[in-house]
């Protein structure tokens, strides 16, 4: 085959071939909603995330608003510190309220964030005071029998 | 006796297993070494491009197709069971990216491109133009093998994205097309859960790592190959069986790497 038709094609080839890399990027993959640089870390402690991973959303009335980056243990309080990377967009007062929720009865856990009415924002790297942990079911059936048991039968 | 000659064979076995690996390792390293020539005449490599990358288009591209419109069915049909077809998209994607697209694409590359090289410098080598070669001080890995192997390479990680989307629009069709999954949720579901860097990056590195596994079998099972017609078709068929199980061996190293733990 000529030289020049030979070139020709593998152009096609090579530009179709990245062409579908970018579909799978964009189209297929989450790199079209990403804002890598418009976002801003807050901290939260909690005494159990119960199964909470990185890249988990945080949510606030439902709507999506950052990820949580990183999770890892506060050996001073023994408590779990969750750093989470918000959208800058979105400013929360300080007294805002930090769950650990979980979406659908066996679904992922994601943090949903309620706001307080204090007339001051959170500024980048500040910690959420206020924070409940994630329900563990087997805490909540514990409960339940102990429950049970302190008031005998009716 | 007879245990010692069996363990005689057993002994004979091994240390031609090991050295035949230490003989492709070599020759790998050479591979590397002689690359110089095949990017500074780029033309060379843009050949070799062509013949396994280009003339591989056709079966990759129907094959990742009907792989998308299979898994689109069956995924349908087992997660209508517990109410969730909307997960189809997501289903879909994951495999693909992550396991089939490079798997499957590599496997039709080894068959495909990896034979045909097998049996092109197994030919060359049986008919001397190799010897001829060298006799003009021509060296054949800089000249014949480097830029196969650097078009395998290039070309196979191009052909696994390639099969991917073709897999995802496959499963489209059949998913939303053909039986009416919602296509917002298609779509959104699948997005949410594909990472770029998780998952559609390990799958460029390990369709890598699988035109490296099989351009180096293919072109050392040709180099090595017995100058007769008889060894150069047992060196093609080794090719396909060896590079196929390197790529399900490996496969299997790398997901354990990849994406255990989450």
């Amino acid at each position: 085959m000529e030289r020049s038709a030979l070139d020709l094609w593998v152009g096609m080839f090579v530009v179709a071939g990245i062409g579908a890399l970018v579909v799978l990027a964009f189209k297929v993959g989450n790199l079209g909603t990403y804002n890598v640089t418009e976002s801003y870390q807050l901290q939260a402690y909690f005494s159990n995330i119960g199964g909470l991973k990185p890249k988990a959303s945080i949510k606030s009335a439902g709507v999506l608003v950052g990820r949580v980056t990183e999770i890892n243990l506060d050996t001073e309080r023994y408590e779990a510190r969750v750093v989470m990377s918000i959208d800058k967009r979105y400013q929360f007062p300080k007294d805002t309220f930090a769950n650990i929720l979980t979406s659908g009865l066996l679904g992922e856990q994601y943090i949903g964030l309620s706001p307080g009415g204090d007339s001051e924002f959170l500024k980048p790297g500040e910690v959420i005071k206020k924070t409940q942990s994630a329900v563990v079911l087997e805490d909540l059936i514990g409960k339940f029998l102990y429950s049970k048991a302190e008031s005998p039968s009716k | 006796m007879a245990i010692a000659s069996s363990l005689r064979g057993i002994g004979t076995h091994v240390v031609n297993g090991v050295w035949r690996i230490g003989y492709a390792t070599r020759f790998f390293l050479m591979t590397l070494f002689y690359s110089g020539a095949s990017f500074r005449r780029f033309h060379l490599t843009v050949k070799e491009m062509f013949s396994s990358g280009v003339m591989s288009l056709i079966i990759i591209l129907v094959a990742g197709m009907f792989v998308g419109m299979v898994l689109g069915l069956q995924g349908y049909e087992t997660l209508k069971r517990y109410g969730s077809e909307s997960a189809l998209g997501t289903l879909v994607a994951l495999s693909l990216v992550r396991e089939l697209g490079p798997v499957l694409a590599a496997l039709l590359f080894a068959s495909r491109a990896g034979s045909a090289m097998t049996a092109e410098i197994g030919l060359m080598k049986a008919t001397e133009q190799i010897s001829a070669m060298e006799m003009m001080a021509v060296n054949p890995i800089a000249r014949v093998i480097a830029p196969r192997f650097w078009g395998g390479v290039i070309s196979l990680p191009l052909l696994t994205a390639m099969f991917s989307s073709m897999g995802v629009f496959g499963g489209y069709m059949v998913g939303v097309v053909l039986i009416g999954v919602d296509e917002g949720s298609f779509w959104s579901q699948m997005q949410a859960a594909v990472d770029f860097q998780h998952d559609v990056l390990n799958g460029v590195i390990k369709s890598f790592v699988f035109g490296v596994a099989v351009t180096v079998i293919a072109l050392f099972e040709g180099y090595d190959a017995p100058p007769t017609a008889e060894g150069v078709s047992g060196a093609t068929t080794r090719t396909v069986v060896q590079s196929s199980l390197a790529i399900l061996i490996l496969d299997f190293i790398l997901t354990a790497f990849m994406f255990r733990g989450d």
